[in-house]
């Protein structure tokens, strides 16, 4: 059994070490927000974070993540940066199909806990792993500098 | 979902046969076939109100509404809901989306053919829509007028509720269904006049947008069933081969690994998760046959294009004598050029759960065409198809590739083999090489040119595949794929002797639909040709291209726009280029300034790109914004990278590291201009790649010198930009 900390939620799951945590997630967990798009790492729609850190999760097998804390799209909204990339999200009206956002959100969320006011070579860097079909990256790039003007504004606030 | 047969047509009556004529006087031939059929046992039996296949009401006010075409990013599901909420009289946070289900009849518009794509919807959609709405309000009205027994012209509806406007009473829409349930839809059903629009023309929040960033939102690959099995699929990689044997022992000893299931030409592997199954394919020991494309490389299919540029095709636009002219003149101008295949590679890999059942079959997938999709799946069962259930999901985007059906027919010719549901998912290489790839066009273009550098006339060649007479024989127009020769046909200059003419070659292998069609292929050959002959003529591109349009005052427009808002004609930094181009196509006009710079090497960054379009009434100005945004960036993907090749009869590409697509880190800065215009709403999904092509070789030839026809484009390394 391997035990995995999902969102906060502690959970066993009956699967060989090797199996990539996108698997665990999808077909296991059913949290499918967290997408499948390439299987090598190429394109970020796997894109979570383990302890605060995005990474990909179709090459990352469950063996290596005892004890870290895993945070996918459903769970973002828990912290106030997440909630400031989603309403940034909806406020740039960013998503076409979607199917890349949660990567892209996940993504974006980590970028902003650490760099909270990026630069546009910031986000070049933290964000060109994460391929959309739809070409919405305009958008992307426009909603991180707005969830970073909202997280400074509550910052100021609080 | 009930079915509405021919006899509950006609028990409808008089009304709603009226209703039928009173949408063809008002639809000018949009709605010709358009079914209207309601849905009396669901209106009889409860207290649902049911005007037509497209708005259901509930008696607590709940209104839901039936999606006619699919939602793959386009923004139909804000666009169709704001058509009909206009007419109905609710806002847009009073209504649900549901997917149709599968139905060509009630959903499949005037050729019966449930279908999303060809930048069709909202051309097609945008009055009987409307109607639907205006049809349901009026019966509502008149529902309320009679509980107060009052005229109905004293009423007015307003945000869901009905208003007695003397007695300032309302009545909400819920508590009028039982009554409207029963009313029959008036004979005389007048639209708005756009004057009094509060939500079309007004940018819209998507209604889709919420469940799309919280991870909520549902495609044909998150399909979760009690007790379903894990599937991966691997087709014979030589396109057109088959099975010959698999040794699955290996593969049968991993965990998770269930079961090996061989096909004619796919051997798939039924686990407990995809990874398992995933696993188990590459265990496997498969030996193919390779079939009749063994040897067959790009080169040969090129070949093939080029050489059928020679075979007698179907004229789809002859202005004048061109051929004559051009044939009797020595310093004619001759160029020839060919747009590669294309992957349309979606994010959401190619997916499909099946549950096959005694007698009886579900689906849960993603399609751009469900009706198809339930009827191909039904055929192969055996089955009936109003016995397999097709349960509709967004997409994942789709660009053409689900239109096709090959994945639903491979997903329940597996799954018929297992007793539960089972999810089939394909790998980003299968999904690359087996994916249904745009074919390879050929083309040639010549022309006559007078003393002043204007042509006098210009002839426009193209070979390749058919894809409509394949997927849709009865949209072919005197035997002409209006498809293929799309923006060719409508080319906008007015030179006097004009031909554009399509030689049917479909190739070796299965090709299909890819984002812009027809327009993407031709405008790159197209406007590359032009800008060249302004080149030959010392004239400036812009200017040239103004002095050709005659008295189009729509191509004008947004010709001049761009150039103003591009600043056309300042000066660029050294290395720079900049180029532009026109598009009708779809009813719409567009044009595209696009800007970039060579750097030592001869990588292209492409740095801004001015889009102005006039695509006439405009519903949702945010999503044609979106959707510009988009296209373009997906054409850029074409542009810089876009290529897919054959060797041995297989594609040479497998993931986004051999077939790359554009990133964050190469997207440019793009800025849309939308023209104001009454003209009737024209595509808009299509033309934001179909434009980009032309500014983008342009551009390369203002930066280099260099004069490229054909995508992607690839700098030699010792390029010297100017």
């Amino acid at each position: 059994m391997i035990n995995l900390l999902i969102n906060g939620l502690s959970q066993e799951f009956d699967v060989t070490p090797q199996v990539p945590l996108l698997w665990v997630l999808r077909d296991e967990a059913q949290l499918t927000g967290t997408k499948f798009g390439c299987g090598m790492a190429l394109c970020g729609a796997c894109t979570v974070q383990v302890d605060g850190v995005a990474v990909r999760a179709c090459v990352l097998p469950v063996g290596t993540l005892a004890g870290k804390a895993i945070t996918t799209i459903e769970g973002i909204a828990a912290s106030a940066v997440g909630r400031a990339v989603q309403a940034a999200w909806l406020a740039a009206e960013v998503v076409q199909c979607g199917y890349c956002q949660s990567g892209q959100i996940v993504a974006a969320t980590a970028l902003l806990a650490n760099t909270p006011q990026p630069t546009d070579a910031d986000i070049d860097t933290a964000m060109s792993g994460n391929i959309c079909r739809c070409g919405t990256y305009p958008r992307i790039r426009q909603a991180i500098h707005a969830a970073a003007r909202l997280n400074a504004a509550d910052a100021a606030a609080s | 979902m009930m079915l509405v047969d021919d006899n509950a047509m006609a028990n409808t009556g008089p009304t709603r046969r009226s209703f039928l004529k009173a949408g063809l006087a008002v639809g000018g031939g949009l709605m010709v076939g358009w079914s209207l059929a309601p849905q009396l046992a669901e209106a009889q039996a409860v207290q649902t109100f049911v005007p037509n296949a497209f708005i259901t009401i509930d008696s607590q006010g709940q209104v839901i509404l039936t999606m006619a075409k699919i939602e793959m990013g386009q923004g139909t599901y804000t666009s169709l809901p704001m058509l009909i909420a206009e007419e109905l009289e609710v806002d847009l946070d009073q209504v649900q989306w549901r997917h149709a289900p599968p139905d060509a009849r009630l959903y499949g518009g005037p050729r019966m053919d449930q279908f999303t794509g060809g930048s069709l919807t909202i051309q097609t959609l945008w009055l009987p829509m409307r109607q639907m709405g205006a049809g349901a309000r009026l019966v509502l009205i008149e529902a309320a007028a009679q509980v107060w027994q009052v005229p109905a012209e004293q009423c007015q509806a307003r945000q869901g509720t009905v208003i007695h406007v003397p007695s300032r009473r309302t009545l909400s829409y819920g508590k009028l269904v039982e009554t409207a349930a029963r009313l029959p839809i008036p004979l005389d059903i007048p639209l708005k006049p756009a004057s009094q629009f509060r939500l079309i023309g007004q940018p819209a929040k998507r209604l889709d947008a919420l469940g799309k960033v919280d991870g909520s939102a549902l495609f044909g690959i998150d399909a979760v069933l009690p007790g379903m099995l894990f599937a991966m699929v691997r087709a014979c990689p030589q396109l057109g081969g088959k099975l010959l044997s698999v040794d699955e022992r290996h593969a049968l000893a991993l965990p998770g690994v269930r079961e090996v299931i061989k096909l004619d030409n796919a051997v798939a592997v039924v686990a407990d998760n995809t990874w398992y199954a995933g696993q188990g394919l590459a265990a496997l020991d498969i030996q193919w046959v390779p079939g009749p494309n063994a040897k067959l490389a790009t080169a040969d299919v090129l070949a093939l294009m080029q050489s059928a540029l020679n075979n007698p095709g179907v004229v789809a636009r002859n202005d004048g004598d061109a051929l004559k002219i051009i044939a009797d003149d020595p310093k004619r101008i001759e160029v020839s050029a060919y747009n590669p295949m294309l992957a349309h590679a979606p994010m959401e890999p190619i997916n499909c759960t099946v549950h096959v059942e005694a007698e009886q079959a579900q689906i849960w997938v993603g399609t751009q065409v469900p009706a198809r999709a339930r009827d191909a799946a039904a055929k192969i069962l055996g089955l009936a198809p109003e016995r397999v259930v097709l349960h509709g999901y967004l997409l994942g985007g789709a660009f053409g590739r689900r239109l096709e059906t090959d994945y639903v027919e491979q997903a329940v010719t597996i799954a018929r083999h297992v007793q539960a549901p089972l999810k089939i998912t394909w790998s980003r290489e299968e999904d690359i090489s087996q994916g249904i790839p745009r074919g390879l066009y050929a083309h040639s273009v010549q022309a006559s040119v007078g003393a002043d550098g204007f042509p006098i006339a210009m002839s426009h060649k193209i070979a390749g595949p058919s894809n409509l007479a394949r997927w849709s024989p009865g949209a072919l127009k005197e035997g002409l794929d209006g498809n293929s020769a799309e923006g060719s046909t409508q080319f906008s200059y007015a030179i006097p002797n004009y031909r554009s003419e399509f030689i049917k070659e479909d190739g070796p292998i299965v090709t299909g639909f890819w984002r812009g069609v027809g327009a993407t292929r031709n405008l790159v050959v197209l406007e590359s040709f032009i800008d060249e002959l302004a080149a030959r003529a010392g004239k400036d591109p812009l200017a040239y291209r103004l002095a050709m349009l005659g008295n189009n005052r729509r191509a004008h427009q947004v010709l001049e726009r761009a150039g103003e808002l591009a600043g056309w004609g300042s000066v660029l930094p050294a290395h720079f280029g900049r180029g532009i181009a026109l598009l009708n196509a779809w009813n719409t006009y567009m044009a595209q300034v696009v800007e970039l710079s060579v750097a030592p090497g001869g990588a292209i960054h492409v740095q801004r790109v001015i889009c102005v379009v006039d695509c006439g009434v405009v519903v949702n100005p945010d999503t044609v914004v979106a959707q510009m945004q988009g296209g373009i960036n997906f054409g850029l993907s074409a542009a810089l990278f876009g290529a897919i090749t054959l060797k041995d009869g297989q594609v040479e590409q497998s993931n986004f590291h051999d077939y790359p697509v554009l990133r964050m880190n190469q997207a440019p800065q793009i800025e849309v201009q939308i023209i104001a215009s009454q003209a009737p709403p024209g595509g808009v999904g299509e033309a934001g790649t179909a434009g980009l092509g032309g500014a983008f070789v342009n551009a390369v030839y203002a930066a280099t010198g260099k004069r490229f026809y054909t995508l992607p484009i690839r700098l030699p390394s010792d390029i010297r930009a100017r």
